[in-house]
């Protein structure tokens, strides 16, 4: 309960300011998947996690777990990505309580957080983890997701562990999707 | 002749690459160029409806060739700095070329049309236009708008990537990657920054 009071405070606060907050990292930082339920409270609240910065977001790319991570950067700007959320959506659900997880990274612009993404996010009742990335030096963090990665999106990195598939395209159907998350769920 | 045949056999080999990749389930087009490489000339429709190449720039020292369009927010959120980057440069030798690349059937917004609408509300200076075919593109190796290859007079890539550090916020710019580069091949130096990364749309083609 007290958790929920803190997230809603955070909510509160990250409406009211929209300045700098590196606290936010603490929502997630080095927890396990387990804390899916406060995040998407977080989400349900309106606006999910905002990271200045990217190297306080680097640890969703290094979890070393036996949980298949399958993280999209998107953004509601983003024609080909908005088109494909559905069956990232229908990843999650399929695959709930089990060791899956999506976070779906978005690059929204700050002025546009609380205009388009968070109606976005409640219009289509968004279930995975929402992570909003503002850092605009894109060359210095790019190259961490993936070094392969020109910088177009959408992208999808899976992961297990040290296991890795990168994927800079969009899935033309669920199937698609599941076709390449598969070989980790073993 | 010399140069005609070597422009033939480019398109051939870039020709070639695109080919070959189109078959293949990889997720880019092709390798595209690299610094160093000669990239190929072109010659697509401009918005007022002359054709442009490369070769068409008789008085250039290089060129600035942007693959950009009309709806991605990154590309307009770059259009004012654009504006900018060809005025400051023109008279130095280094024209911007603004390049469409994008599928008008996937992405209405950008067809030619809306690509003249659009020039004349910004009243672009340069010379903006269509890779109608969607030739260019793969093989310059574009992935997305906006992506700057700077070339110099010889069509030697000297530098892919980034306009500068930050696309979101002008005022937070602190390295003008373009810039920078130019100044080098001015002062007859090789650019100290050749290649950067930066977030954009993925360029729309029909895939298969």
């Amino acid at each position: 309960m007290r958790l929920l009071v803190i997230v809603l405070l955070f909510g509160i606060l990250l409406l009211s300011c929209n300045s700098p907050m590196p606290t936010t990292k603490n929502l997630t930082t080095k927890e396990k998947p387990s804390t899916t339920t406060n995040l998407t409270k977080t989400v349900a609240d309106g606006m999910p996690p905002i990271y200045e910065h990217f190297d306080d977001l680097a640890y969703i790319f290094q979890q070393q777990t036996d949980t298949t991570y399958i993280i999209n950067f998107w953004a509601t700007w983003c024609k080909p990505c908005v088109e494909e959320l559905p069956y990232f959506e229908q990843l999650t659900k399929k695959y709930q309580g089990q060791k899956v997880k999506v976070i779906l990274v978005s690059l929204d612009f700050k002025k546009q957080l609380e205009t388009k993404l968070v109606p976005f996010l409640k219009e289509h009742q968004i279930q995975s983890e929402v992570l909003v990335l503002l850092d605009p030096d894109a060359n210095a963090w790019v190259d961490q997701v993936d070094p392969s990665w020109s910088g177009a999106i959408p992208i999808t990195l899976v992961y297990k562990n040290k296991e890795r598939a990168f994927y800079e395209e969009s899935f033309e159907d669920y199937a698609a999707l599941e076709k390449i998350v598969q070989p980790f769920i073993k | 002749m010399k140069k005609i045949l070597g422009i033939m056999a480019l398109l051939v080999i870039a020709a070639g690459i695109f080919m070959a990749t189109t078959t293949s389930s990889s997720s880019s087009l092709g390798e595209g160029l690299a610094v160093g490489d000669i990239a190929p000339d072109f010659s697509l429709k401009n918005i007022d409806g002359s054709m442009v190449s490369l070769a068409s720039y008789e008085e250039a020292k290089g060129f600035i060739v942007i693959f950009t369009c009309n709806t991605c927010p990154y590309a307009v959120m770059y259009e004012d700095r654009m504006i900018a980057l060809h005025n400051k440069y023109v008279d130095k030798g280094y024209p911007i070329i603004a390049i469409n690349p994008n599928d008008p059937s996937i992405k209405s917004g950008d067809s030619y049309e809306k690509m003249q609408e659009r020039a004349e509300e910004k009243a672009f200076p340069f010379a903006y236009v269509f890779d109608s075919k969607q030739e260019v593109f793969p093989a310059y190796g574009a992935t997305k708008t906006p992506h700057v290859y700077l070339l110099d007079k010889n069509r030697t890539v000297q530098y892919i990537g980034a306009i500068d550090n930050n696309a979101r916020d002008e005022e937070a710019v602190s390295t003008r990657y373009v810039e920078d580069a130019i100044d080098d091949l001015i002062a007859g130096k090789q650019p100290a920054v050749t290649f950067t990364k930066a977030i954009g749309c993925s360029i729309k083609y029909k895939k298969g």
